[in-house]
């Protein structure tokens, strides 16, 4: 482009005033994708949640269980394709602090029931013949820098005692957002293990032959239940996951809220830039304009120049925040993911390019507007 | 000798629209910096609250929460005759035995369900908990599904007002009164006869998780610790009823501490950037009257102390600006989940004076940073030229 | 020109002066061996053509900058070896600036301009009012204290910056040209004003000028061209 160099002067000319205006984005644009980061975090079930998979649970609390029967039952309903089981298990390992979340699982329907994890055949094969074995997502197994083979010691809760696991395999996931932190060991193990209520598990989840008809297949199950001792709730995966935010409160409003703070001090900081810089080449301005430079070309070169600072800045912002993401989760485990999303990215992209073109707009109508004679006099 | 404020003072008002950016900058981080510690601290104070210096909670050996433990009733008759245990004006002991069970019942804003914590607990709940004062109707009557609820609770579920009935574990319960716990987490909470509890919920009926017991004085704990763990019927340990709520907020509050600090951090790192700029283009548009200054013989350091002060005298007017406007916050309620104990749980923001002097002083933090280097700047230029105002 | 060690009323004396500047490869001689004497009570004209190093000269006699040898004393100190702290130190106690484009602070006073030379020194309130009147009244300009620059006309300016000049009693005033931007009639005034300066109270004013007429006032006058001084006008005779 032949107006580069005109360009790269003007950047390089208050070199401070440049590297603050290249700075404020990139600070901005970093906030951003950590807002991105955390919004992330909190809707991951949302995000991966099955479209062909349904939670059905106690209607009456979560902690309510259900009978082991009730599996045979499902399937018996021809919305129904397939049906797993699942128990929270709570327990602690070494100190609460180092919190991942354990699962007692159906070990004959787990695994198909959930494609989007991966184990390699003979780590499951080994899982499955081992009654005290469990397989860990990759995360927690970097974590704490376990091995396969490695003996488990976890300290029950809501049960009694010191229960002992042995690793017989890991889980992987293909997506960023797909959870990779969980524990899962022998339904089998804690049924046999467990000192009350034996036969029951937390929640089934089911697999639906038609996604489309999830409303019928939710009220179908729940009828077949409705006035026994254990009623239940169905809702999709989907649901289920946002039921769970929701009670942490309106996040997204706190997100969006900071994020607005974030993007209107951005625009101050841009935009007094961008006027003050094209105040002081007042004469310049008027001498492109003698030259022969049209209105629309000095109002394109303004918008240019702020667009520049913008893209600078917005790359660098979200270069580090990626950076950042990949040094690992803060709250050490707290967060089920910790990743920057290409919605998230491609969302400041647009950020960036609009807050430059926003920033410049103004100085560069003024730019545009000025009058030769006017301008000369200026000192 | 140091440069008069005054030269500050008027410059800032000379050029106030030009201190705008660090202004605002300033002020929005200070407001979110004192939002994330009001929302850490009302979440803090609404749990350890609702503990008592005058109350311990007596667990199974090892649990670290209601939920994780269990006491039969045995048990709790033991304990009740342990030292250290209050007694009411006819002789029995003050205490109560107590299940907590997690609900999934609608709320009210969103008609979604929300984990709601009911707690059976004895006829002398009332009068071990002092913070906890009826309002509206009566305490239920033992031995009937009847329910008190707390008033956040109140608030924030369907159907919970005074007289109505709900549906909950299969039975219906009726709401016979609405209790004040003065907004700590029984606020939150839904209270009914423990032994009731436990049939709906198809749990052994003498079985509960915890004791809380009135201490006849808060020194009476260590007396009571002892008598309990040396007493070979028992397998229990006692805590103070303050401790366990302490406890209880840890991971929470640990998670908006961390949140809040990089969140905070990263804007606080901007709003340098806002001063910067609105400190370099001040120095710049003063260039003369700052060699001037010297000229007359004022120090270069004289000329950095003058700038700076400047910076922090904008630095403040952007943090008391932005503690102002996050001020209605303070009292506002809201909800989330407590993860330990899985249920819902309303607090209040809670903005105390401390935190309005840490958001200030952050506020002053950033405008020192944002004025030293262009103060130093202005204290480093060519005297000559700026003289003839080049 | 004699080169003797300061006599009793001499009070600037300025010995082999150089002032070179590096730009790359290029080595700039703005000053080239200057040598002068300055007197009590004299009213100096400094003048020559742009570039010729005039300012250059009143800088480095001003303890803006420092030469790149030579020795500038000034009663007896030479200030070409003071710096930092002292330096600065020194041009309060010694100097009275006077600049083309007054540099009177916008956001104060003409009283507050004024005063700002004391505030280097301990006087005390009351004391720095007297003399900040006194200074005031000797410019004519008593009535117009409470009046920020804008308020006052460019000569009245001018006036101002000359009573803080004067304000810390100063062993000599130095003017940058100092009419610079005046009207004639205002410049007039001003040359008035410092002719007076010298002969009813004695000040030792030197001025930078390209203004023939302000360096008639003068009673030496000093060439630069090129950086050497000489007391010749060019094709002039002494």
């Amino acid at each position: 482009m032949k107006y580069l160099p005109l360009l790269l002067v003007n950047l390089s000319r208050k070199k401070i005033r440049t590297i603050l205006t290249i700075g404020s984005f990139a600070i901005a644009l970093f906030l951003f994708g950590l807002l991105g980061v955390i919004d992330s975090a909190f809707y991951q079930g949302v995000d991966v949640a099955g479209v062909d998979r349904l939670i059905v649970r106690n209607k009456t609390s979560l902690i309510m269980p259900l009978p082991i029967a009730y599996k045979q039952r499902l399937l018996q309903l021809d919305a129904v394709k397939d049906v797993t089981f699942a128990s929270w298990f709570g327990g602690v390992y070494q100190e609460p602090k180092n919190f991942f979340p354990q699962f007692a699982v159906d070990v004959d329907t787990y695994r198909t029931m959930y494609p989007e994890f991966t184990v390699a055949d003979d780590q499951w094969e080994a899982f499955v013949n081992d009654r005290q074995g469990c397989i860990v997502g990759r995360k927690t197994l970097e974590r704490f820098g376990w091995k396969i083979g490695d003996r488990i010691p976890i300290q029950a809760s809501i049960y009694r005692g010191v229960w002992d696991f042995t690793i017989r395999g890991v889980y992987d996931a293909r997506r960023d957002a797909d959870d990779t932190t969980q524990f899962w060991f022998q339904y089998a193990y804690l049924n046999e293990r467990t000192p009350f209520q034996k036969d029951f598990v937390g929640w089934y989840t089911v697999r639906i032959t038609n996604p489309d008809k999830a409303p019928e297949t939710v009220n179908a199950i729940d009828e077949r239940f409705a006035n026994s001792s254990f009623e239940t709730t169905t809702e999709t995966e989907k649901a289920f996951m946002a039921g769970f935010v929701k009670q942490f409160g309106n996040i997204k409003l706190i997100i969006l809220s900071v994020g607005s703070i974030v993007l209107f001090t951005l625009l101050l900081v841009t935009g007094s830039n961008m006027s003050l810089s094209v105040r002081e080449r007042t004469n310049e301005i008027a001498i492109l304009k003698t030259i022969g430079f049209g209105p629309e070309k000095i109002l394109a070169l303004v918008l240019l120049e702020s667009t520049v600072y913008a893209v600078l800045g917005g790359a660098m912002g979200l270069g580090l925040c990626e950076l950042f993401t990949l040094s690992g989760d803060p709250t050490n485990g707290l967060l089920p993911v910790f990743y920057l999303s290409g919605e998230t990215i491609a969302m400041g992209c647009g950020i960036t390019v609009l807050v430059g073109l926003v920033s410049g707009l103004i100085p560069a109508l003024i730019a545009m507007r000025l009058n030769i004679v006017d301008a000369m006099r200026r000192v | 000798m140091a440069i008069p404020l005054i030269y500050n003072i008027r410059s800032i008002k000379e050029r106030f629209s030009s201190t705008l950016v660090a202004l605002f900058s300033i002020a929005g981080v200070v407001a979110v910096f004192v939002a994330m510690l009001a929302m850490a601290k009302g979440f803090e104070k609404t749990l350890v609250a609702s503990g008592s210096p005058e109350n311990a909670i007596i667990l199974r050996g090892g649990a670290n929460s209601e939920m994780e433990s269990s006491i039969e009733l045995e048990q709790a008759r033991i304990i009740g005759d342990a030292p250290g245990v209050a007694r009411d004006p006819d002789g029995h002991p003050l205490m109560s035995w107590e299940v907590v069970v997690v609900a999934s019942l609608p709320l009210r804003s969103t008609g979604t369900d929300a984990n709601v914590q009911i707690r059976g607990v004895s006829k002398e709940a009332l009068a071990v908990r002092d913070s906890v004062k009826l309002i509206e109707g009566r305490f239920f009557n033992p031995g009937l599904a009847e329910l008190v609820i707390g008033k956040h609770a109140r608030d924030a579920y369907a159907g919970f007002d005074l007289g109505n009935v709900i549906t909950i574990g299969g039975r219906q319960w009726t709401i016979v009164g609405i209790f004040d716990a003065g907004g700590n987490t029984f606020d939150s909470e839904v209270w009914c006869d423990a032994q009731v509890l436990n049939q709906a919920f198809k749990r052994p009926e003498n079985l509960f998780q915890s004791v809380t017991v009135r201490l006849d004085s808060p020194e009476s704990l260590p007396r009571l610790k002892e008598a309990i763990s040396t007493d070979p019927r028992l397998t229990v340990s006692a805590k103070s009823e303050i401790a366990y709520y302490a406890d209880q907020s840890i991971m929470i509050t640990t998670l908006i501490n961390v949140l809040g600090f990089m969140v905070a951090s990263v804007m606080g790192i901007g709003a340098v950037f806002g001063a910067l700029n609105t400190m370099y283009s001040a120095i710049s548009a003063r260039n003369r009257e700052i060699a001037t200054l010297r000229a007359i013989g004022f120090s270069g350091s004289a000329v950095v102390v003058s700038f700076v002060m400047e910076s922090l005298l904008i630095a403040l007017l952007g943090g008391l600006l932005g503690a102002l406007l996050i001020l209605p916050i303070h009292g506002y309620t809201a909800s989330t989940i407590n993860w330990q104990t899985f249920s819902h749980m309303s607090f209040a923001f809670s903005i105390t004076a401390d935190i309005l002097v840490k958001g200030l002083l952050f506020a002053l933090f950033m405008g020192f940073f944002g004025g030293l280097f262009p103060a130093i700047r202005a204290a480093r230029r060519p005297i000559a030229p700026a003289l003839r105002g080049l | 020109m004699a080169k003797d060690p300061q006599t009793q009323d001499e009070l600037i004396t300025v010995k082999n002066l150089h002032k070179k500047y590096t730009r790359g490869s290029e080595i700039i001689e703005v000053l080239n061996d200057v040598n002068l004497n300055i007197h009590k009570g004299d009213f100096v004209a400094f003048m020559g053509p742009s570039g010729s190093g005039k300012t250059t000269l009143l800088n480095l006699l001003g303890g803006l900058d420092l030469p790149t040898s030579g020795s500038i004393l000034v009663e007896g100190e030479d200030i070409a070896v003071m710096s930092g702290k002292r330096l600065t130190a020194w041009r309060a106690r010694h100097v009275g600036f006077i600049f083309q484009l007054y540099n009177l602070i916008p956001v104060m006073t003409a009283f507050q301009n004024v005063e700002l030379p004391l505030l280097l020194t301990r006087l005390s309130k009351e004391n720095r009012r007297r003399h900040v009147e006194t200074a005031l009244a000797i410019v004519g300009l008593a009535d117009r204290m409470d009046h920020y620059p804008r308020q006052l006309s460019g000569g009245q300016e001018q006036r101002v910056a000359i009573a803080r000049a004067i304000v810390a009693d100063p062993t000599f005033l130095l003017c940058d040209e100092p009419t610079g931007d005046l009207d004639r009639k205002s410049a007039n005034e001003i040359l008035d004003l410092l002719t007076r300066l010298v002969a009813e109270h004695g000040k030792t004013v030197l001025m930078v000028t390209h203004d023939p007429l302000a360096a008639k006032r003068a009673g030496t006058r000093f060439y630069l061209e090129k950086g050497v001084l000489t007391d010749n006008s060019p094709g002039e005779e002494e």
